[in-house]
């Protein structure tokens, strides 16, 4: 298509459209971060005063008295270790489920499926007083069971997809030729499967990041609390400051990663979140 | 059994502790006086039941889930045929789309509560040169909570859709355009009729997703101007007021919710679960 035709400016309109959109409400909580607490309520969209004075406050006191860099550490702790399990555990089952015949199959997946469904508020009550009285309460491990169980059928459901998609003859070609079993896969499949795996890796990644439910409800301390439910928490420098310049420049700093995530992986993430989404 | 570890792990925090809540609910359990923890019956559920509360609740639930699911459909399908159709900027389109989705929902709650809060950090107002105090009435507080669930999850529902839409053969287009088929008469007569399962796939995921709306109204009202949502009243009865007798009989009721309205969608409007997946938000 040329520039300068109608059909192209009718098309930079829909995707400048499609852009604010997805856009605005991004743009505007970082131009709230840079505002200074004087000018944080004029309501102007772009800031008339800079400064990074809320980035500063975030990470004063540290550690152990900061507001923020414990929650932080927290998130990133417990994503990580929660999108590993659940990866690991998933890659199992899906192997499973692509590659064997076995009695009970589709009751696993449609297992999956029906607490992908579940309302997670209906297992809040009975976890909050499971984990007091085992001690799990307020601790990693209390966090990370339920984004296991609530991540694994996606991470399933995604996996399968993808390793269905696998030639797995190649596997015994590779023995044909003399590779040993394990040689063969580590050779021959899993470079196949690693794009999905890290695929699915992506979207539990996401999801352990984002929840807020959990991490208000099972932890009582910035001990391992997650930023989402800090954020909520949050006090103002003073009892008659509203805390927005923080909570702004908090929401930017585990903004920034996801967006760059998006933008390296856009591809992968659109494959994962459709994939056996519709089959032909 | 390569798939117990998953199997396993997954019960573990779904089937039993509904399980535990249905023995909660059937108490007296109110965590400030365990002393008098006692066995209720069904007494819990008729509290539940016969309060206002609850019914207002669910009234304000069902209508937040309604309306930004019916919103996110329209605005989806016109996002996924750009995305389908787009000449040019696709990548652009698609990276734009996927941050909504990416986002902490906490930090877009707070994001478009700032930005509608009147009188102190919102843009919008002035912008628009209006005074409206959002967050003082029940409708709009329950606008702009709508508006920030439709901006969060329509890229889900876009994606959807865009996956449902490429597996219709252009062959059908051009032999309608031969007939003499107009866009619109392409897009009712056989953009929609094939997408249906799509269609209905992501409305089931996101109508179930939306039911379970929690972030949002936290973060913006907690349940100010009477915009509570039955996870809310959950949160409220279980957490706060640490009473787990009522507050499971809420949980439970919610379940029975989903279920029902799963049923609905898989007897009554024909899902084929075989086509469903795990929503991701």
């Amino acid at each position: 298509m040329r520039r300068g035709t109608r059909e192209y400016a009718y098309w930079s309109i829909t995707i400048l459209l499609v852009l604010a959109f997805a856009m605005l409400p991004v743009l505007w909580i970082v131009s709230l971060s840079l505002k200074t607490p004087e000018s944080v309520t004029d309501g102007s969209f772009i800031p008339h005063h800079w400064t990074l004075d809320n980035y500063n406050a975030l990470f004063q006191g540290g550690f152990t008295n900061g507001p923020f860099l414990h929650p932080l550490v927290n998130s990133i702790a417990i994503a990580l270790i929660s999108t590993a399990i659940a990866i690991t555990l998933a890659a199992f089952a899906a192997y499973a489920i692509a590659r064997l015949d076995f009695p009970g199959k589709t009751v696993i997946l449609a297992g999956a499926l029906a607490i992908a469904m579940f309302p997670a508020i209906s297992t809040v009550g009975p976890l909050f007083d499971m984990w007091r009285s085992i001690g799990l309460y307020n601790t990693y491990p209390g966090l990370i069971i339920p984004y296991l169980t609530f991540s694994l059928p996606l991470a399933i459901y995604v996996l399968v997809a993808f390793y269905r998609e696998i030639p797995w003859d190649l596997e015994q070609a590779a023995q044909v030729d003399g590779a040993t079993p394990l040689q063969a896969f580590r050779k021959v499949i899993l470079p196949l499967a690693a794009p999905g795996t890290f695929t699915a890796a992506i979207l539990v990644f996401i999801f352990c990041w984002n929840d807020f439910l959990f991490a208000i409800t099972l932890t009582s301390s910035n001990s391992s609390r997650t930023v989402p439910a800090a954020l909520a928490f949050f006090t103002g420098p003073s009892q008659f400051t509203a805390p927005t310049g923080n909570i702004a420049a908090a929401a930017v700093i585990i903004t920034v990663p996801i967006i760059i995530f998006v933008m390296i992986f856009q591809r992968r993430i659109v494959a994962g979140l459709t994939a056996g989404a519709v089959k032909g | 059994m390569l798939c117990a570890p998953a199997v396993i792990a997954m019960l573990l925090v779904t089937a039993y502790p509904i399980g535990y809540a249905v023995v909660l609910s059937l108490q007296n359990l109110d965590l400030r006086f365990p002393n008098e923890t006692s066995w209720a019956g069904l007494s819990n559920y008729g509290t539940v039941l016969s309060s206002s509360l609850w019914w207002q609740d669910v009234l304000n639930t069902v209508l937040i889930a309604v309306i930004s699911v019916s919103v996110e459909l329209a605005l989806g399908m016109a996002i996924a045929l750009v995305m389908h159709r787009a000449i040019f900027g696709r990548g652009i389109v698609r990276t734009a789309v996927l941050i909504p989705y990416g986002i902490v929902t906490v930090v877009a709650a707070y994001a478009w509560q700032f930005a509608f809060l009147s009188a102190d950090t919102g843009f919008v107002n002035p912008a628009l040169n209006i005074h409206v105090n959002w967050f003082s009435g029940h409708w709009t507080s329950l606008a702009v909570i709508i508006m920030a669930e439709v901006w969060k999850t329509t890229p889900f529902m876009a994606l959807l859709l865009l996956a449902g839409l490429t597996t219709i053969d252009d062959g059908l287009y051009e032999a309608a355009k031969v007939d003499g088929a107009n866009a619109v008469q392409r897009f009712f007569r056989i953009t929609l009729p094939l997408m249906k399962p799509a269609i209905l796939v992501a409305l089931l995921f996101r109508t179930l997703d939306a039911f379970r709306i929690f972030d949002n109204i936290f973060i913006m009202t907690r349940g100010a101007q009477n915009t509570e949502s039955v996870s809310i009243l959950g949160y409220n009865q279980l957490i706060s007021r640490t009473n787990l007798g009522l507050g499971s009989a809420v949980s439970v009721l919610i379940f029975i919710a989903v279920l029902i309205i799963a049923f609905v969608f898989v007897r009554l409007l024909g899902v084929r679960m075989a086509e469903g997946r795990p929503g991701a938000t």
